[in-house]
């Protein structure tokens, strides 16, 4: 009987957040403390003629100027950690510093080190760096372009990578009785944590042990890999992410910067400390999304869709980061079918470099790509045909009955009930009054319109065979220890490494329920790399489907050891012996039992253990799912326009996931509405933007506009419950859903809005001033 | 360091506690506040004004501490989200937020619920548009507000409650 899991537990990370008393990596102040700041270029492609920091070196207070040049030899190149094969991916070199070429606007130059923060942002504006600009190239198309500026001399057109998957026989076009054809721009994104990317280093010259306190979703990754650039064993270097403001894919990526702070920590024998600035962030941390798409559909009229060609150019900006190559092929093209049952597709992925900020995952990654590309192509194949969108999409779900289903990827998705969630969704808007509302509406010249997304995504990053197999440089297994005190107290080491989704909450509730003790008696750690034997970190939806699993597991084993014991104990034989809310019971026998912490403590205590059984009571599990999870919904935005601004206003939103067993509906609740926002964010507002000469005008909150409260309605959640079939706890993930979903419903909503004036599609945002234009220029040439 | 000769001398009241101290004109409250005082429950999210992370209440007004001086602050009155909490009892704010979910990261935390105390102050009663266009005063990424906006009107019942 359950009775924590899938309660709205208060979080427990509240208690220290909510009176300002967490630990963000800013926060920490060492003795000795010292400052950096990292000298960036202002060009977007330059050659580096010359550096003097003779004016800086000689400023009171300043300790230490590196360049590009002085760590030749002694920091590694900054690798990517996804080699996708059969890719031809070009591993260019990426070096912590720049060295005679700058590559993007932001690409570090030098490092300032000084006693404050202060004398060190002097110091750095006075690094004086001579260049000499040259051509760049920005967007991805143009960059593939015969003659465009090459980013690296050794990637030829600038090709990154060249990815295929799936295959299409040209007849299913040829012979089709519809094909619909769109290019889409997905546009450029920048995360944006409210935390900027910190570091800080210390290094022990005694121990030559090495520290690294940092704005991680991986600490064990980053330590791994900073390992291999500093040159320091990876015995001696420990990874702190403590408290971390939010990540959304920007804190997975191995930047250039940890690694020069505790370069710099090891050669002054002091504690360094390095904080970006938002404006930084804008320019030298990864961006998101950036595709260019051009997307076939093949079908009948009857609706159904028999084939699916998709093409894309992907910018990956300057230097390959982390996952990069990873993110538009492997994360987007398996799945650009969505939910839907298509006998034929393919994709093909152009990797491009450009000299702009490196892209890698942004929340979703390259899934809500595929989700916005399909979702928009069935809404205009139901235009083509004259068909209703919502009838077009129950024609082509993958029915209940088909699960496990295998794409023509060769995914095979886990479990679902598309029609159930879209249904759930239809009755919650209601549908059909909706339809005579917006025909009310048109007649008195306003524009209302409804999009609906019924999403699948791929996620709980994943078996560690796939990950080998589609060239992710890790295993994708999660680690988790649970530690049960003499007194029974509980600790939970868990190598996922939450920054805001509250896994200190709901991995107490797996582990109050499963060995039935209370959750003040239980603490969750996470983000030490001293304090965790091992993890693979948080993204990709996978902390709870693969962190929480590997939990339950190891509490499974804490209890079959306990029953051994607790059945010495009680006399009794371990098959009579029954586990329940944390006693175990004899069998019949109703007075005799024993709680899981008593036994805890005789198993610490070891005076009279049955024969075999080890003293202690502590379990690990590393466990590695045998699929991904694929949580699935259906959202539905409700927009009104107004044509004489071209405002799009959100006037309702409704969003029904299922994400398989909630563990808790209120931090569910949570993850939906930020997802939702960011979502609607990327369909609406935002959008990162280069100038010819890659100067990104977007360069802070004031040109970048971030979703506000005043813009949004209540969010309307609701779900249905299709449990993973693979995992332990039945559980999916959710915390990219809701970006995923959102997109392409507030697309769809406004194309649907805007019919009257024949327009077909509009790339994102759909900033007022598009959208204007798109209805008075279709306006006067009607 | 390098400006010592233009330090300035300055006092404020900071969650009650009176602190006088030598300070470079340029310092931010912000950085003051963090650096000096070790009050890092004050964070900061950009260097353009725009973010709210940082938000104190200087003189019964919410203020942006990115964007104040700490010389500017002299002879004033600081709370900050250390000090909102009284005799070891959050304050109905804190309480809110925690229950209703009113917090992901945790990052923009203080600020929100600094603008969420300096609002109920200035108007008990807010309805739910007020309350969001309050919240122009402070980006989060992680909530999608919506719970940050039920936490303020569940701390405004709280608070009646109370009274």
């Amino acid at each position: 009987m359950s009775t924590v899991i899938g309660q709205p537990v208060r979080r427990r990370e509240d208690a220290r957040l909510i009176v300002g008393r967490g630990q963000f990596t800013d926060d920490l102040k060492l003795p000795g403390m010292t400052y950096a700041v990292i000298v960036r270029s202002p060009y977007a492609h330059a050659r580096i003629r010359r550096i003097d920091v003779s004016r800086a070196l000689a400023m009171p207070g300043v300790l230490a100027v590196f360049t590009g040049k002085d760590l030749e030899g002694v920091l590694g190149p900054v690798p990517t950690a996804w080699i996708p094969p059969n890719a031809d991916l070009k591993q260019t070199v990426h070096r912590a510093l720049a060295v005679d070429e700058v590559r993007y606007a932001g690409d570090g130059v030098a490092m300032v080190v000084a006693e404050d923060r202060y004398t060190a942002r002097d110091a750095a504006e006075a690094v004086e760096v001579e260049y000499e600009p040259l051509p760049a190239v920005v967007d991805a198309w143009a960059a593939v372009q015969e003659g465009a500026p090459l980013v690296h001399p050794d990637a030829p057109g600038n090709l990154a990578l060249h990815w295929t998957a799936g295959s299409v026989d040209q007849k299913a076009f040829d012979e089709a009785e519809v094909v619909v054809r769109q290019r889409f721009v997905q546009q450029r994104l920048i995360p944006n944590p409210m935390e900027p990317r910190a570091a800080v280093a210390w290094y022990d010259p005694g121990t030559e042990n090495l520290t690294v306190w940092m704005t991680s979703q991986n600490p064990h990754i980053h330590r791994f890999l900073l390992s291999g650039i500093l040159g320091i064993p990876e015995h001696r270097l420990r990874v702190v992410a403590q408290d971390v403001g939010g990540g959304f894919g920007s804190k997975i990526s191995c930047y250039p910067d940890e690694a020069l702070v505790a370069h710099a920590a090891r050669t002054l024998a002091r504690p360094v400390k390095w904080v970006e600035d938002r404006s930084e962030h804008f320019m030298a941390t990864t961006h998101g999304r950036d595709h260019v798409q051009e997307v076939e559909l093949a079908g009948r009229k009857d609706g159904t869709i028999e084939a699916l060609r998709v093409k894309i150019w992907a910018n990956l900006g300057a230097y390959l980061s982390t996952a990069a190559p990873g993110v538009p092929t492997i994360l987007f093209g398996l799945i650009v079918n969505g939910c839907y049952r298509i006998p034929q597709a393919s994709t093909e992925v152009y990797g491009v470099f450009t000299h702009t900020t490196p892209v890698d995952a942004y929340r979703g990654a390259g899934r809500p790509e595929a989700t916005y590309l399909i979702e928009r192509m069935v809404d205009l194949f139901a235009d083509a045909i004259g068909m209703d969108p919502v009838e077009v999409r129950r024609k082509n779900f993958v029915p209940p009955d088909a699960f496990p289903y295998t794409n023509a990827f060769g995914i095979t998705y886990d479990s679902g009930n598309y029609p159930l969630a879209l249904d759930k969704a239809l009755e919650r808007v209601d549908y059909g009054g909706f339809r005579a509302r917006q025909a009310q509406a048109r007649q008195e010249g306003r524009y209302l319109g409804i999009g609906f997304s019924t999403y699948v995504e791929m996620c709980g990053l994943g078996p560690s065979e796939v990950a080998g197999a589609v060239g992710f440089q890790g295993g994708l297994w999660e680690n988790a220890t649970v530690r049960v005190h003499p007194s029974g107290k509980i600790q939970v080491m868990t190598g996922a490494s939450p920054h805001g989704q509250g896994e200190e909450t709901t991995f107490a509730q797996i582990v109050a329920e499963q060995l039935g003790v209370a959750m003040d008696d239980i603490e969750v750690v996470h983000g030490d790399t001293d304090r965790v034997t091992m993890g693979w970190g948080t993204y990709g939806s996978r902390t709870l489907a693969v962190g929480g699993s590997a939990v339950a597991v190891a509490c499974q084993r804490l209890i079959e050891k306990g029953r051994r014991i607790a059945a010495h104990m009680l006399e009794a034989d371990a098959d009579d012996v029954a586990f329940q809310q944390g006693r175990y019971q004899v069998q019949g026998v109703p007075g005799r039992s024993v709680s899981f912490q008593e036994v805890a403590l005789q198993a610490h205590l070891a005076w009279n253990l049955p024969q075999g059984v080890e003293p202690g009571m502590e379990a690990t599990a590393n466990y590695n799912p045998s699929n991904f999870t694929f949580p699935f919904g259906t959202h539905v935005a409700i927009v009104e326009v107004d044509p004489d601004s071209g405002l799009v206003r959100l006037e309702r939103y409704v969003a029904v996931d299922d994400c398989g067993t909630p563990i808790n509906p209120l931090i569910i609740a949570g993850q939906v509405h930020g997802g939702v926002v960011q979502g609607v964010g990327q369909a609406l507002w935002e959008g990162a933007v280069y100038n010819a000469e890659g100067q990104l005008l977007t360069g802070s909150f004031l040109e970048y506009a971030m979703p506000k409260a005043r813009f949004f309605p209540p969010i309307e959640t609701d779900s249905t419950v299709t449990p993973s079939p693979h995992n332990p706890l039945g559980v999916k993930g959710v915390g990219e859903t809701g970006t995923i979903a959102a997109t392409p419903a507030v697309v769809n909503a406004v194309m649907d809005a805007l019919k009257p004036f024949n327009i077909r599609h509009l790339d994102m945002p759909l900033t007022p001033e598009k959208v204007w234009r798109a209805i008075h220029g279709k306006g006067e040439r009607q | 360091m390098a400006l010592a000769e233009e330090m300035v001398k300055i006092a404020v009241t900071v969650n009650g506690k009176r602190y006088e101290d030598t300070v470079e004109p340029r310092w931010l409250l912000a950085h003051w506040l963090r650096d000096r005082l070790g009050l890092t429950g004050t964070h900061i999210g950009c260097d353009t004004s725009q973010c709210g992370v940082c938000t104190v209440v200087l003189n019964g007004r919410a203020v942006k501490s990115c964007t104040v001086l700490a010389v500017q602050a002299d002879g004033g009155e600081v709370l900050t989200v250390e000090g909102l909490a009284r005799d070891g009892k959050l304050h109905p704010v804190q309480e809110a937020f925690r229950e209703a979910h009113g917090l992901q990261c945790g990052f923009c935390t203080p600020g929100a619920q600094m603008l969420a105390y300096a609002l109920l102050e200035e108007n008990p009663h807010p309805t739910e548009a007020e309350i969001r266009e309050a919240l122009d005063g402070i980006l989060c990424r992680c909530t999608g507000y919506q719970h940050i906006v039920r936490a303020i009107e569940l701390a405004a019942e709280r608070k009646e409650a109370k009274a």
